[in-house]
């Protein structure tokens, strides 16, 4: 346990830690960020009124929109002179999501990918592959920072290049991989189809994440690489990987209490709902300076478990996640919202359009095919036109989403529709 | 001069053209001419009929996507060299071809073949002035 004094902290004691934070950061933002005072307000809630950690139920939410409606850093609790650090993630109308740290929010996250990589099995002479992408997104660098603090030895290779990924796994000899689940499965087809035995190598632990993965993978993943694969959470908006991270136990990830207040909530109503139930997972962060945020819903679907667990961390943990309150996917790490998909069809001019969002995994990676129904506006009796037409829906889908996809043209009215509103994601992966 | 060609949007799966033909054959429309182009994904199909404002309408109730077109149906001599003939007219004016198919009947002893070209006007005229034989939409409608 790479910090026992919180980790596995008596829950009492924990519930008074969070307290004080909590009310510290009711009083930052109610001071500093124009947004919260204003909403506090509205509510009728003093910082003051925040008497106990039951309080929580009394303070605000935080959505996606609320982040949107203030970009870039309208909602940053700190003057920029402070912030060494940002962070954005993709968006649905070509405005990211921006996220700010400073330098001890910097600090605080390395301390909890630390204490991540410790789970993992990690320590000092591990030899640490960080392949998720370096850059704007907050995998890469936040796994960085943690097995640096841990005193691991950092391989910073980002995504992709999977020749290289192999070669220097082996040559350096990685023992901690981290990547997305579907990059790892991938992985470890492209070793098996070039003889290189990674079950017999060094490699014994991978810390995957970013994108919904099942038990089912997990053993293939384990058998695969003769590793043992380890469950990670995180948004951005919260911090980045390292929310939450399974212990060697593997029954759910421990969220980082110390850090962050998690609730289930009814996602119709609102309601807080009690451990054991299902429903939306959200966060109030008590220990960030920068980017602060009261009951930020994820969208999230999970379970919270007060059990206690083997390995002797107090912390709750998370059921892995479920699925979502909207209609976001995940494709090969990037979020991807249909509305983005309806905004490049309107674009190109076409006022009500009807398309379909297919998911498929072949292999192990992830396939989107964008179906769009053919109106009489873009119809031409041209062939040329109409690949046209896909070629250019193909570019502008590409640009607004950072991925490929594969554009089908279709007939009108191909496409279900459920009363009235047409279904517009269709997930055939079998995770 | 001008015919009203008929396309329609097809996906290539089993049964869609079935569906289509039986469509104007409940409405009782007669089928002239009719090509289709395609890709791996989808099709164009390409109709002349008896009458297509009717088939048009019939198509779109059924769903379909239906746009018409002016395309020029012309008589080709029916001997070796006889549609390389009138190519060369057009293409001796940079008229450029998107794509022609043939008809299933004649009018007379010659072949006919419907052109869609960008500029229509110019291509009867050229044409009809070397002796080509350009139909009209009626004479087409009802063969």
């Amino acid at each position: 346990m790479f910090n026992p004094e919180m980790e596995a902290m008596p829950r009492e004691q924990l519930r008074q830690l969070q307290f004080e934070r909590l009310k510290k950061t009711v009083e930052g933002v109610y001071n500093n960020v124009p947004f919260y005072t204003e909403k506090l307000r509205e509510k009728g809630i003093e910082p003051g009124d925040i008497k106990s950690l039951d309080d929580l139920k009394l303070l605000p939410f935080t959505v996606k929109q609320d982040l949107r409606d203030n970009y870039p850093f309208g909602l940053f609790a700190i003057p920029m002179d402070d912030v060494v650090r940002v962070h954005a993630s993709s968006g649905t109308t070509g405005k990211p999501t921006v996220v700010g740290y400073t330098q001890n929010d910097i600090d605080g996250w390395a301390e909890l990918i630390a204490r991540c990589v410790a789970m993992a099995g990690g320590g000092k002479g591990d030899v640490v592959q960080v392949a998720y992408g370096y850059g704007l997104f907050t995998g890469g660098l936040g796994l960085h920072y943690g097995a640096e603090r841990l005193g691991a030895t950092v391989i910073p290779i980002s995504g992709g290049n999977t020749k290289r990924q192999l070669m220097l796994m082996q040559d350096f000899g990685t023992s901690i991989l981290c990547c997305t689940p579907s990059y790892a499965l991938f992985l470890a087809e492209e070793a098996r189809e070039n003889g290189i035995d990674l079950v017999n190598s060094k490699l014994k632990a991978g810390i995957f994440g970013a994108e919904p993965w099942s038990e089912n993978m997990r053993k293939e993943l384990e058998k695969g690489l003769g590793i043992k694969a380890l469950n990670i959470y995180g948004l951005s908006e919260i911090m980045g990987p390292g929310v939450s991270m399974e212990c060697e136990c593997q029954c759910g990830m421990h969220i980082m209490e110390d850090y962050f207040i998690p609730e289930i909530i009814d996602p119709e109503t609102g309601e807080p709902l009690p451990y054991g139930s299902k429903g939306e997972l959200v966060f109030t962060t008590i220990s960030k300076e920068a980017f602060p945020l009261l009951r930020y819903r994820t969208r999230d679907i999970s379970v919270l478990r007060e059990e206690k667990c083997e390995c002797g961390r107090t912390f709750v943990r998370m059921e892995r996640v479920m699925g979502r309150t909207d209609d976001m996917l995940i494709i090969r790490g990037v979020n991807v919202f249909p509305s983005q998909i309806e905004s490049v069809l309107l674009d190109i001019g076409d006022t009500e359009p009807h398309y379909l969002l297919v998911v498929d995994r072949q292999g192990s990676l992830d396939n989107l095919e964008v179906w769009v129904e053919v109106s009489e506006k873009m119809f031409s009796d041209e062939i040329r036109k109409l690949e046209e037409l896909e070629k250019k829906l193909r570019h502008e889908i590409a640009s607004i989403l950072g991925i490929s996809a594969r554009i089908k043209l279709v007939e009108p009215k191909t496409i279900p529709r459920s009363e009235g509103k047409a279904k517009r994601v269709v997930d055939k992966r079998e995770l | 001069m001008k015919v009203q060609q008929i396309s329609v949007f097809l996906e290539n799966k089993s049964g869609r053209l079935a569906d289509l033909t039986d469509v104007l054959g409940g409405a009782g429309i007669n089928i002239r001419a009719l090509s289709i182009a395609d890709t791996s994904d989808f099709g164009i199909l390409r109709l002349i009929v008896n009458r297509p404002d009717e088939a048009v309408q019939v198509l779109k109730d059924a769903g379909f996507t239906v746009s018409k077109t002016d395309v020029i149906a012309v008589e080709v001599e029916d001997k070796p060299g006889g549609l390389a003939n009138v190519l060369k007219i057009l293409e001796s004016s940079g008229i450029n071809i998107e794509y022609l198919y043939a008809f299933l009947e004649k009018s007379s002893n010659d072949a006919l073949v419907v052109f869609r070209v960008e500029q229509l006007d110019e291509a009867v005229k050229l044409l009809t002035g070397n002796g080509v034989n350009v139909l009209k939409g009626a004479e087409v409608y009802k063969l």
